[in-house]
């Protein structure tokens, strides 16, 4: 979880109400016809114009480069902008691309149809579900308490409902982007996997403490007082054409705007201390040789107040400087994971005690995964 | 007419109520516009995800600022009822 606000993707939905009896959702968007042939048409073009440029930008950053009157007489620097304009178009793009296409299928995704889903599955099930929702499902960390009440209210077990908290914030189409075309591949499925793998024992563990038994007062006497709500209307109702292009149009936009200087960073930090700050400091500072390095780096990352956005440049920047991957993932997770101000906000549905033991949870957690990627890092990359 | 913006007060939830309030001025209409930040409240109200507006206790949004041009549908079509 995170306590950001501007922060995560645009997180469109619309939402039905439930608890309070004659609400009925209003139709955000007034449905109209849609010009089917038009608008696959469309999109068909738009995907060979993408193509296109994704094809050209390789020799037209060379073109570029070799255009600045003075620069071939320097070649690494001339080296370092053209691998900088590449990749920086490269991520853009994809990026485009990734957020269009998953905000059109995440259109009609609601966190009342995820709730309805979630209520009465079986445990181990449940935190799978749990966590794996939270990676696809849109979700803004100022909303992690209603949503914690409204989980729990409908008898959702708290673990299952931590486990979507806990992944959410971790895993989104930015950070699969920005990790993928900054770092690669393998490292994008190791992150992906530890994020939803936090989730689902993180889950696990509170379930396994009975952590319900330390929630705040109000809430465990409504503990599944919301269990026999009716079920969301608007997850019946069908999302059409236009509404998926508006929203997933809106998400690609918005996000676009809040994204494109974090790529421009990351990428630029790559090729800045790449060239800059000596290899040997974090090896000599932070080494992998200290074991007490992963556990030290995960106290340091939970209170700190980041996203997801804004930390790929930094892990990039880590571990060019060769800090070892374990190190680096567990300190950059769990800065994503928890924040300052997300736990001052739990507080208000938790007990300190749930808090503290949470907290625990999640940097032994981290700790955990940071040595096991750090034993196996030469086996990895 | 009562409209109330659901919201912890971040800087999307702002916004929100920024726009309706904007929107309101403009078309003229008189509806009192309220803001909620208190969680239980929000629980009763039934929503989940923030911000979120609602017009005489119906949700017309949850989970994103709305646009400009649905605010405007939303007091338009409350004042003809």
């Amino acid at each position: 979880m995170q306590g950001s606000c501007g922060c995560q993707s645009a997180k469109g939905r619309t939402c039905p109400s439930d608890t309070a009896a004659p609400l009925r959702e209003l139709t955000p968007v007034r449905p109209q016809p849609v010009n089917r042939l038009r608008y696959f048409g469309t999109g068909l073009l738009a995907l060979i114009v993408w193509t296109g440029c994704y094809l050209a930008i390789e020799p037209l950053a060379g073109l570029l480069i070799r255009a600045v009157p003075g620069l071939s007489a320097h070649a690494s620097a001339a080296a370092a902008l053209e691998f900088f304009v590449y990749d920086t178009a490269k991520i853009l793009l994809l990026l485009v691309l990734m957020v269009y296409v998953i905000g059109w299928l995440r259109a009609g995704l609601h966190v009342e149809r995820v709730r309805d889903f979630l209520a009465g599955r079986r445990r181990v099930l449940g935190y799978v579900l749990g966590a794996g929702f939270g990676a696809i499902t849109p979700f803004c960390s100022c909303s992690s308490i209603p949503l914690f009440l409204g989980f729990t209210t409908s008898g959702i077990p708290v673990g299952i409902t931590l486990a979507f908290l806990i992944t959410s914030p971790l895993i989104n189409e930015i950070a699969v982007v920005l990790l993928w075309g900054l770092l690669g591949w393998k490292l994008t499925l190791i992150y992906v996997l530890a994020g939803l793998g936090a989730g689902i024992v993180g889950g696990w563990i509170m379930d396994a403490l009975r952590a319900e038994r330390w929630l705040q007062e109000y809430l465990k006497k409504s503990i599944g007082a919301g269990a026999a709500q009716r079920p969301a209307e608007a997850a019946q109702r069908k999302i059409g054409l236009r509404e998926r292009h508006l929203f997933a149009w809106g998400e690609t936009c918005s996000i676009f705007r809040r994204v494109w200087r974090w790529v421009i960073i990351g990428v630029g930090l790559g090729a800045i201390l790449h060239g800059y700050v000596p290899e040997a400091w974090f090896a000599e500072h932070l080494g992998a040789g200290q074991w007490w390095s992963v556990p030290a780096a995960v106290a340091v990352g939970i209170p700190l107040y980041t996203n997801v956005t804004g930390i790929v440049p930094v892990m990039e920047g880590l571990l060019l400087k060769g800090l070892p991957v374990g190190t680096t993932l567990a300190f950059c997770m769990s800065a994503v994971a928890a924040s300052l101000p997300e736990v001052l906000m739990l507080r208000q549905v938790m007990r300190g005690r749930l808090l503290a033991l949470f907290l625990v949870t999640l940097l032994v957690l981290f700790s955990l995964l940071g040595w096991l990627l750090n034993a196996v890092q030469g086996w990895l990359l | 007419m009562n409209i109330k913006i659901l919201g912890p007060g971040c800087a999307r939830c702002h916004e929100t109520e920024a726009l309706v309030r904007a929107v309101a001025e403009e078309t003229g209409c008189t509806a009192d516009v309220e803001k909620v930040t208190d969680f239980r409240e929000m629980l009763q109200l039934g929503v989940m995800a923030t911000p979120a507006v609602l017009v005489d206790d119906r949700v017309m949004c949850s989970g994103r600022g709305p646009t400009r041009e649905e605010v405007r549908d939303w007091l338009a079509g409350a004042g003809q009822r």
